[in-house]
């Protein structure tokens, strides 16, 4: 009976001992491994990525040797050269496909932010008929993708006389499900007090939105502009819109792209200049997405 | 039973008087969701509805609709091949991806939990990059290129493997495991940040009382504490992979051609675009977006009842 005492406090000494510990439960070969698992990992994911941007820097007679080296023995930026003059031939100009992505892209962004942080302002901080299952609809409609609806759209844009303006791919973007569902679950975060001390002081629900509460979410915001220009800017917009002067860059650069086996180089430069402005943009508001993704759980 | 009636009747329209106030009480609260709501109803619960009607329709947009009941439906079932093996298809690599996929968003994530800060930071960068590069994965046709100038069949024909070169994107045996592969490299997307995001905010102590109480392995720690404290997350990240899942058609079209090699690579949104845009059969493309529709929404519907019962 004794022992078994003892051995319990034992026990407990060594668990006491256990917290003081830096990482309790790790074992330093594990770590070890884990380390060179992850290290490996993250190579293979960086790969094709490391493989895109030394293609686009290869010189035409390293793109078909044989065999094929990874790495471009030596790099030119002739490919991106070579990018803007095919662009310059095109009767469309390249300033012009810029501006209608960079057009896009800018006004989708703020009236999704605008619409969607009001709507979300209410449904988290108030209580009203109606609020709960409008919430659930918007999280049903996070299950299945654009693609369902993207005939009864195109049908219903057309009735609004929208298709083939850049209309047809803004006013969609504003009520992207996700902004909602991720600025709602972040202001739920808010201290309600907040809201009602600025009540007691006078401040209508419009002060109270705009002077208090959005201050407040800032994370919020970067997150939802990261999300939103992501999925703008690479919109190929090649379904609702026709004419050739107000496609995208996406749009013309992968024309480039499907150029055949001559333009390998070219495509390549295509796919650097293209993913450059997303992973750019995360980079920088890594923190602040994180933050906000924090409180992204679906509750039921 | 008449008096059980008439109070029933006078509990609901007083009920109704209620709600009634309620609503008025909260008119500021209708205008600012207003704008959100309507646009949403435009672009998102009325496409469904609309869908689900032309479903039952021949319709070509020139001519009006016209009622055909069931017959898109019996077609699409019992005579159109290409449909069965696009569901085929986009099952496979739904089934094989999406789970897949879900746990290395959730591994990884894990994993790197631990690390310091920066490196962390530098981790989640190189493990998100690949889902928000665009169309990058168009390099993966480079490297599977069928001649032997690409990379894959310059290594196995050096080893030895291969004596001559194998058309990865053309022969239809590879085909879909190579679209998997590419999908797979890029599914730590929106779901894995909320893993990252989530697993940092476990609050500290509950690992402490943890050891107290004798848990001995990081294994124990991650079935006993994470996950029951990640639920919310876990429901969230199987939503986006179920549905980046079922929506697949960028990747398989864009390496494998479209149409592919015998349809091999078809999945159900590539055929919804072949009707829908190239034969303009829009009555029968919006019964395979029902389609569609109803498989994504009763998998999530699923998966969640069954990610409930996870650490309990």
């Amino acid at each position: 009976m004794s022992k078994k005492i003892k051995k319990e406090k034992v026990e407990k000494e060594y668990r006491k001992k256990l917290i003081r510990r830096r990482k309790p439960n790790r074992s330093i070969a594990g770590d070890i491994f884990l380390y060179l698992f992850l290290a490996f990992v993250a190579l293979v994911m960086a790969f094709p990525i490391i493989y895109a941007v030394s293609s686009a820097l290869k010189p035409l007679d390293e793109l078909f040797k044989f065999p094929p080296k990874i790495l471009a023995q030596n790099p030119t930026l002739d490919n991106f050269s070579d990018l803007f003059v095919t662009m310059g031939k095109s009767w469309v100009t390249f300033s012009r496909y810029l501006f209608n992505t960079v057009f896009i892209t800018a006004a989708g962004t703020a009236g999704h932010l605008m619409i969607a942080s009001m709507a979300a302002f209410v449904l988290a901080k108030y209580e009203f008929p109606g609020g709960q299952t409008f919430f659930k609809l918007v999280t049903v409609a996070m299950m299945f993708t654009g693609y369902v609806t993207a005939i009864p759209n195109y049908l219903i844009l057309n009735a609004l006389g929208w298709i083939d303006s850049y209309w047809a791919i803004i006013i969609p973007a504003f009520a992207s499900p996700m902004g909602l569902f991720l600025m709602k679950q972040f202001m739920e975060g808010l201290p309600t007090s907040l809201i009602e001390a600025a009540k007691i002081d006078g401040a209508n629900e419009w002060k109270v939105f705009v002077g208090i509460v959005m201050p407040n979410v800032k994370p919020a915001w970067m997150t939802l502009i990261i999300f939103s220009v992501q999925a703008l800017w690479n919109n190929k917009a090649a379904t609702y819109i026709y004419s050739e002067e107000k496609k995208t860059l996406v749009y013309a650069m992968q024309q480039i792209q499907g150029g055949g086996i001559a333009r390998t180089g070219q495509a390549a430069a295509v796919s650097v200049v293209l993913m450059a402005v997303p992973i750019a943009v995360f980079i920088f508001s890594e923190s602040q997405i994180l933050e906000t993704m924090a409180s992204s759980g679906l509750k039921d | 039973m008449k008096e059980y009636f008439r109070k029933y009747v006078t509990l609901r329209k007083h009920n109704a008087k209620v709600a009634w106030k309620k609503m008025k009480r909260s008119k500021m609260c209708y205008l600012f969701l207003a704008p959100y709501a309507i646009l949403f109803a435009m672009f998102f619960i009325a496409p469904v509805v609309v869908s689900i009607f032309f479903s039952f329709t021949y319709y070509n947009i020139l001519e009006a609709p016209r009622f055909i009941g069931l017959q898109n439906y019996i077609s699409l079932i019992l005579e159109d091949d290409i449909f069965l093996q696009a569901i085929k298809n986009t099952l496979m690599i739904a089934v094989i991806t999406g789970p897949l996929g879900y746990i290395m968003s959730f591994l990884f994530a894990w994993l790197i939990n631990e690390l310091p800060r920066w490196v962390r930071s530098v981790a989640v960068v190189v493990f998100y990059a690949p889902s928000i590069a665009g169309n990058c994965f168009v390099i993966f046709s480079v490297l599977f290129r069928g001649d032997a100038y690409g990379h894959v069949n310059a290594l196995l024909m050096n080893m030895g493997i291969i004596d001559k070169p194998i058309l990865w994107l053309i022969n239809p045996t590879y085909m879909l495991p190579v679209c998997m592969l590419v999908i797979l490299w890029m599914s730590l997307g929106t779901g894995f940040l909320s893993f990252v995001a989530g697993l940092q905010g476990v609050d500290r102590s509950q690992f402490e009382a943890g050891y107290m109480d004798g848990i001995k392995n990081r294994w124990q720690e991650l079935w006993y504490i994470t996950l029951p404290n990640m639920k919310p997350m876990l429901m969230f990240g199987a939503v986006m992979s179920i549905t980046q899942a079922f929506g697949v058609c960028d990747v398989t079209m864009t390496l494998c051609g479209y149409p592919s090699t015998d349809y091999a690579a078809r999945t159900i949104v590539t055929h919804l675009f072949d009707y829908g845009y190239s034969r303009f059969e829009m009555g029968y493309a919006c019964a395979i977006a029902t389609i569609l529709f109803l498989m994504m929404i009763l998998c999530n519907k699923a998966i969640q009842s069954l990610l409930r019962r996870v650490g309990t």
